[in-house]
């Protein structure tokens, strides 16, 4: 493969689908109120620098701010059928599906990629919360398999990141049925002796958190994100009581046993690379914020080796 | 005594006159009401068989929640010998939601776990509705396990509403649970054989639905949502549990259709709760043929046709 064809191509795709925003513009923060400059907040990764609230941020983004210069290759994702049970509500699946893709600009809850982080190659796969609420349909199922496919056809880690509401009620059964489909990609992955660590962000909830998002060789998740089965509204209803705010957070679930670390989302990409080296049997990783590969790595395999090398000559 | 369903209250009517009639006429030796009572008894045959041809799939939710139909202990009780109950997780508790251990099908010993929702009251409150916590799910794994170490078959009954939404399930990793439920099914080298005998209700159901053979009897559902639940999010009106439950595709005749289920099991006519041995002797039919076809693959066949069999679910829609 030659890197043209791997690097040039999304690299331009990054820079120009990035959508342009003022840099004059405000964002409140939702949680404490401060109001913020975009391009600051932007900068911060979509964290408030007030007092520190993990916003969301789109997969997309996640997926610049992750790899080393921002560049990726998308993975391609078998396409499912469209609409499988002809699902009706009060409106219609497919029109649901088109407004979700106009204000997202996605075609999809997930995007999977591969790039480097600190000349590390890896897999990432990124589910978006802001498209139909992040949730689990078939397509977020062969997400997950080709992402699991790539990881060991590449002999790379896979890392995910998820955030949904849970399962995709206008595919029904189908979309419970990637409950089982995304545990087999994880066993693909623990078969090739691959690491999968899951990153949690909020809100992670129903069949994604019971399956592929709990069965991580390493959890980690981002502060204060929703992790949970069933809702907190479900339980109070049920038991008749309130709950307490931090219930189900990743401070309550890492005290519970259920996260190896809650880690602030400036500190992820370190923590990644850092995890995923020592279990691939890596060199300590090179730190900074690294350009993209350049014309002369033929492929990411040979920047990682050479990354290496030139790691070890600097000891 | 038969409780009758809400569609079934016509039924009702019939059936409650052929038995006055035939109180009358015990009371009064004179009196020949046979005649009658006999046609009562056709005409109400002939509801039974009308209702239950063709039943929407929110009649298909009533029939698969009814309060007699058989559960997961009338199944152990009927279908298997020597049945020695298992129990715990060896981490917490016993879950009662959950009943297993080891059982003879025939001669075959095998491992057996399903949800129990209780008959009456007290059992139902011990058994939580049949709605398990991370025990149940996590006993379940252990068993699992113990089938796969011993090269035993597993046979599993499933019948939830869900889940249990608890406190104290959220706390001790109820995801974590069903995950390594799922996970396990996955990972067995042993036959083993999935059947919905009342409500599938989502990531409860599924933790023990990831098996080589999944069948359903035929009035039973299968579903990511209760209708009800699906209704409140999507119509914002719990009511609308009718038009939810066409949507979501939830009979065992749409699931097979779909690809998603390998086996319909019939049940007798106006469906299990009305006679029990019937349905025992069909599910006890349909275990024996899914093992015997399954007994001659190897371990990793079995595991490989398992896993390509939910990787292909999906492909084909309700058209094909
Ligand atoms: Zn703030």
């Amino acid at each position: 493969m030659n890197w043209i064809t791997n690097y040039v191509r999304p690299t331009i795709n990054s820079l120009f689908s990035r959508r342009e925003v003022p840099d004059n513009l405000w964002t409140k923060c939702p949680e404490c109120g401060t109001m913020l400059f975009h391009r600051e907040v932007k900068a911060n990764l979509n964290v408030c620098s007030s007092c520190d609230h993990h916003m969301a941020i789109t997969a997309r983004d996640r997926l610049s701010a992750l790899f080393d210069g921002g560049i990726f290759t998308e993975v391609a994702v078998p396409e499912p059928l469209a609409d499988p049970l002809q699902f009706r509500d009060q409106k219609k699946y497919p029109d649901r599906m088109k407004a979700a893709q106009k204000k997202t600009s996605e075609s999809e809850a997930m995007l999977v990629a591969e790039g480097e982080i600190c000349r590390t190659p890896i897999i990432a796969a990124v589910q978006d919360f802001s498209f139909l609420g992040g949730s689990m349909g078939m397509y977020v199922g062969n997400a997950i398999i080709a992402a699991a496919e790539r990881a060991v056809e590449m002999k790379r880690p896979l890392v995910l990141f998820s955030a949904a509401g849970g399962a995709r009620m206008q595919e029904g059964i189908l979309s419970l049925m990637q409950m089982p489909r995304t545990t087999i990609a994880v066993q693909m992955l623990k078969e090739a002796r691959l690491p999968y660590i899951v990153v949690l962000t909020h809100p992670t909830t129903g069949g994604v958190t019971a399956s592929y998002a709990m069965l991580g060789d390493v959890h980690i998740a981002e502060p204060n994100a929703l992790i949970c089965f069933a809702g907190p509204r479900v339980i109070e209803q049920t038991i008749g009581e309130k709950l307490p705010p931090e219930f189900q957070r990743s401070e309550y679930l890492i005290d519970h046993g259920m996260l190896d670390r809650v880690t602030h989302r400036k500190d992820l990409r370190d923590e990644l690379v850092t995890i995923c080296r020592m279990l691939m049997g890596q060199s300590p990783a090179i730190r900074g914020d690294l350009p993209a590969p350049d014309a002369s790595d033929a492929s990411g395999e040979d920047a990682a080796a050479k990354a290496g090398a030139e790691n070890a000559a600097a000891e | 005594m038969i409780n009758y369903l809400d569609f079934e209250k016509p039924l009702a009517e019939i059936e409650g006159k052929a038995e006055e009639l035939r109180a009358l006429a015990r009371a009064n030796e004179e009196m020949d009401v046979e005649k009658e009572a006999v046609a009562l008894d056709k005409k109400a045959a002939d509801l039974l068989v009308s209702l239950y041809r063709d039943l929407t799939p929110w009649r298909k939710c009533q029939v698969a929640r009814h309060p007699q139909r058989p559960h997961c202990r009338d199944y152990i009780a009927a279908l298997f010998n020597e049945y020695t109950p298992l129990a715990g997780d060896r981490n917490f508790a016993d879950d009662h939601a959950v009943m297993g251990g080891l059982a003879r099908l025939g001669d075959r010993p095998v491992v057996v776990i399903g949800h129990e929702k209780g008959h009456d009251t007290k059992s139902r409150i011990e058994r939580n509705f049949g709605m398990a916590r991370p025990e149940g799910y996590r006993k379940a794994v252990r068993l699992m396990d113990l089938a796969d170490r011993f090269g035993l078959p597993v046979v599993a009954l499933i019948d939830t509403t869900g889940a249990y939404p608890g406190k104290g399930a959220e706390e001790r990793g109820q995801s974590e649970a069903i995950a390594r439920s799922t996970e396990k099914c996955l990972q067995l080298k042993v036959p083993m054989i999935s059947i919905v005998i009342g409500e599938g209700g989502s990531g409860g159901a599924v933790a023990f639905a990831a098996g080589n053979r999944v069948a359903m009897l035929e009035h039973s559902v299968y579903s990511v949502i209760s209708p009800e639940g699906c209704a409140s999010i999507l119509w914002k009106d719990a009511t609308k549990m009718r038009e939810a439950a066409e949507a979501l595709r939830l009979t065992a005749q749409d699931l097979h259709k779909l690809g998603v289920i390998d086996h319909i099991i019939e049940e007798p006519q106006g469906g299990a709760q009305r006679d029990k041995e019937a349905t025992m002797a069909s599910v006890g039919a349909a275990i024996e043929a899914m093992l015997d076809d399954l007994s001659k693959k190897s371990p990793q066949e079995l595991l490989k046709d398992r896993r390509q069999k939910f990787l292909d679910i999906g492909a084909k829609g309700l058209a094909a």
